[in-house]
């Protein structure tokens, strides 16, 4: 049977097994990069330039993790740092590259043209649908996309077709997703791991759901009668949650829904170093991921500036 | 490489692109656009003549208004939001276009074949491509799941018989074979180029020439065409982009980041 799909005995194991309870998870970046165990299934959660949780991923690559398996809707800069760093050579998204302003990804190019990693392509919707399925406790979602394409061809046994045995039409079944561990960033969150998310949502709820356990960081942390005000508000519930990371400007330099947009200049900076898609990533990591001594350290090699004006752009969203 | 248009042109190959793409939308229609030309195009046609034209974002946005000058870098940013009537998880917008909510679907695209089936995955051969393009994105769920508008250059290249690889499908393989696959509703509606506005024809489902660009000749729409293309029996010219569209265009875009 395929690989792919957690046995359902084991996922519920897995959960039952944890401690569910109202628990104060808050804990250091570093501590937090301890609970990834090399080679474990970790999926990213924003999208492409957006609440990327940069911070924890920033501290997976200071961790030198390896053979992590990567899983995300749309991967960005972050995935070409993945790669370039070692850390993982499995990356399993629908699109892959800095974004089209930027052209396409050299440092991806270089990794999958010459094999060192896998790029394993499926349809944006599909990729939903299996994090909904393995959200659902499901082990298969049906759908009617990716048929006739050589999307599917190419994914080969991780995906099936069956008749519907109610209408007779063809549809394809998509394996559910459970990742070992989802990394969120959200705009704030309690000492509990209940979080709320301004904005875009992305596929972060049904990742929080599918995935045995959830690393949260948060722009800020809240009081849990902050919460409890508007829990129409709370997108993710702390029981799914396993540490707490307090990370003010933690998914730059990608945007924070409210709070900043991209760093473009940064981006362009990145784009321009790795041309080079070895030698200028590696310099890129060394000055941005191993020399820095802390996060704060971090932001300010992005400069005050760039922060600023990123802050100052993200800001004008509640302008109209 | 073409030159269809001269040089004392008053408007680059992207915003004649994103003009004669608004013009093919409909007030009330809902459309599911990407990034770059769709988005302005579909921004266009709401500004100039359709209002109550709905624009998706793959992000998950209902309904926005690009704010001018803040242009957005994909559609997952805070600027796909502004103005919009709801913001959805990504699954479950991209799940309008399986309920059947959306009228069309826009996008652009890197490699396109005689049946409208597109490529954005592999140049070369899959298992040893010579560039690895970034995939797929929503583009074969789009293509799957409605009617298409694809905006591109028009270039021999990109223009083939048979793409490297199937990204997101228009015909298939001509005929019924859409339906036959498993895909019976959307399929590629129009293709427009800098050169000509085409279709496909209702049996072959091959790719048809409808209008051409003004300045743009028949041969030349050929000569740029990487297999036999069908011509209408009424081939018809396009009226050049107009002063107002431009400068909405330029209005909505002036770093010309979608229009260089």
């Amino acid at each position: 049977m395929s690989s792919d799909v957690t046995p359902y005995q084991q996922l519920r194991a897995a959960t039952q097994a944890r401690d569910r309870g109202l628990r104060d998870k808050v804990m250091s970046l570093e501590d937090a990069a301890k609970l990834v165990k090399d080679g474990e299934h970790v999926g990213i959660g924003g999208c492409h330039t957006s609440r990327t949780p940069f911070a924890m991923i920033w501290a997976l690559i200071r961790a030198r993790k390896k053979d992590l398996i990567i899983s995300r809707s749309i991967a960005s800069t972050e995935g070409d740092l993945l790669l370039a760093s070692g850390i993982s050579r499995h990356v399993i998204t629908s699109w892959f590259t800095q974004g089209i302003v930027w052209g396409v990804s050299k440092v991806m190019r270089h990794y999958t043209e010459s094999k060192l990693a896998q790029f394993e392509e499926w349809s944006h919707m599909s990729i939903g649908l299996r994090y909904r399925a393995g959200a659902m406790g499901i082990p298969f979602m049906p759908s009617r996309s990716m048929l006739g394409s050589d999307v599917i061809a190419r994914l080969g046994g991780r995906v099936s077709v069956m008749t519907c045995p109610f209408t007779g039409e063809e549809l394809v079944l998509l394996p559910a997703l459970n990742p070992d561990v989802v990394l969120i960033h959200v705009q704030r969150c309690d000492c509990y791991g209940n979080a709320q998310i301004d904005g875009l949502q992305f596929m972060d709820i049904d990742m929080a759901m599918a995935a045995n356990r959830v690393i949260l960081t948060t722009e800020c942390i809240v009081s849990n009668d902050q919460i409890r005000r508007t829990p129409d508000r709370t997108r993710i519930p702390f029981f799914t949650v396993e540490a707490v990371v307090e990370v003010p400007m933690g998914s730059a330099p990608h945007e924070c829904y409210g709070l900043y947009e991209p760093f473009f200049p940064h981006l362009d900076d990145y784009a321009a170093r790795t041309k080079d898609p070895v030698q200028g990533a590696q310099r890129y990591l060394e000055e941005f991921y191993y020399e820095p001594k802390s996060w704060t350290d971090y932001l300010a090699k992005l400069g005050m500036a760039e922060v600023l004006d990123a802050c100052r752009r993200g800001r004008s969203v509640y302008n109209d | 490489m073409t030159k269809p248009i001269p040089p004392t042109a008053a408007y680059t190959t992207s915003e004649l692109l994103a003009v004669m793409a608004s013009r093919l939308l409909k007030d009330g229609q809902i459309v599911f656009a990407g990034i770059g030309i769709p988005l302005l195009a579909a921004t266009l046609a709401q500004r100039n003549f359709a209002p109550h034209l709905t624009i998706l974002f793959e992000g998950g946005t209902i309904g926005p208004f690009i704010v001018p000058g803040e242009l957005p870098p994909s559609t997952n940013e805070q600027r796909c939001t502004r103005r919009s009537n709801m913001v959805l998880p990504i699954t479950d917008v991209l799940l309008l276009l399986q309920r059947g909510y959306v009228d069309l679907g826009f996008m652009g695209g890197a490699q396109i074949d005689r049946f409208g089936n597109l490529n954005s995955s592999f140049i070369g051969s899959a298992d040893n491509p010579t560039t690895r393009l970034p995939g797929s994105g929503g583009g074969n769920d789009i293509s799957s799941l409605t009617n298409m508008i694809v905006a591109m250059k028009h270039e021999r290249r990109r223009f083939v018989a048979d793409v490297d690889f199937l990204t997101s499908p228009g015909w298939i393989r001509g005929g019924r074979t859409r339906a036959e696959s498993g895909l019976p509703q959307g399929g590629m509606w129009r293709v427009v180029t800098d050169l000509a506005v085409m279709g496909f024809d209702e049996d072959t489902r091959q790719m048809k020439v409808l209008v051409l660009q003004q300045g743009a000749t028949r041969e030349q729409v050929q000569d740029n065409t990487g297999f036999e293309l069908l011509f209408a029996d009424k081939l018809e010219t396009a009226e050049p982009p107009r002063k107002e569209e431009l400068e909405v265009l330029r209005h909505l875009d002036p770093d010309r980041l979608y229009t260089a």
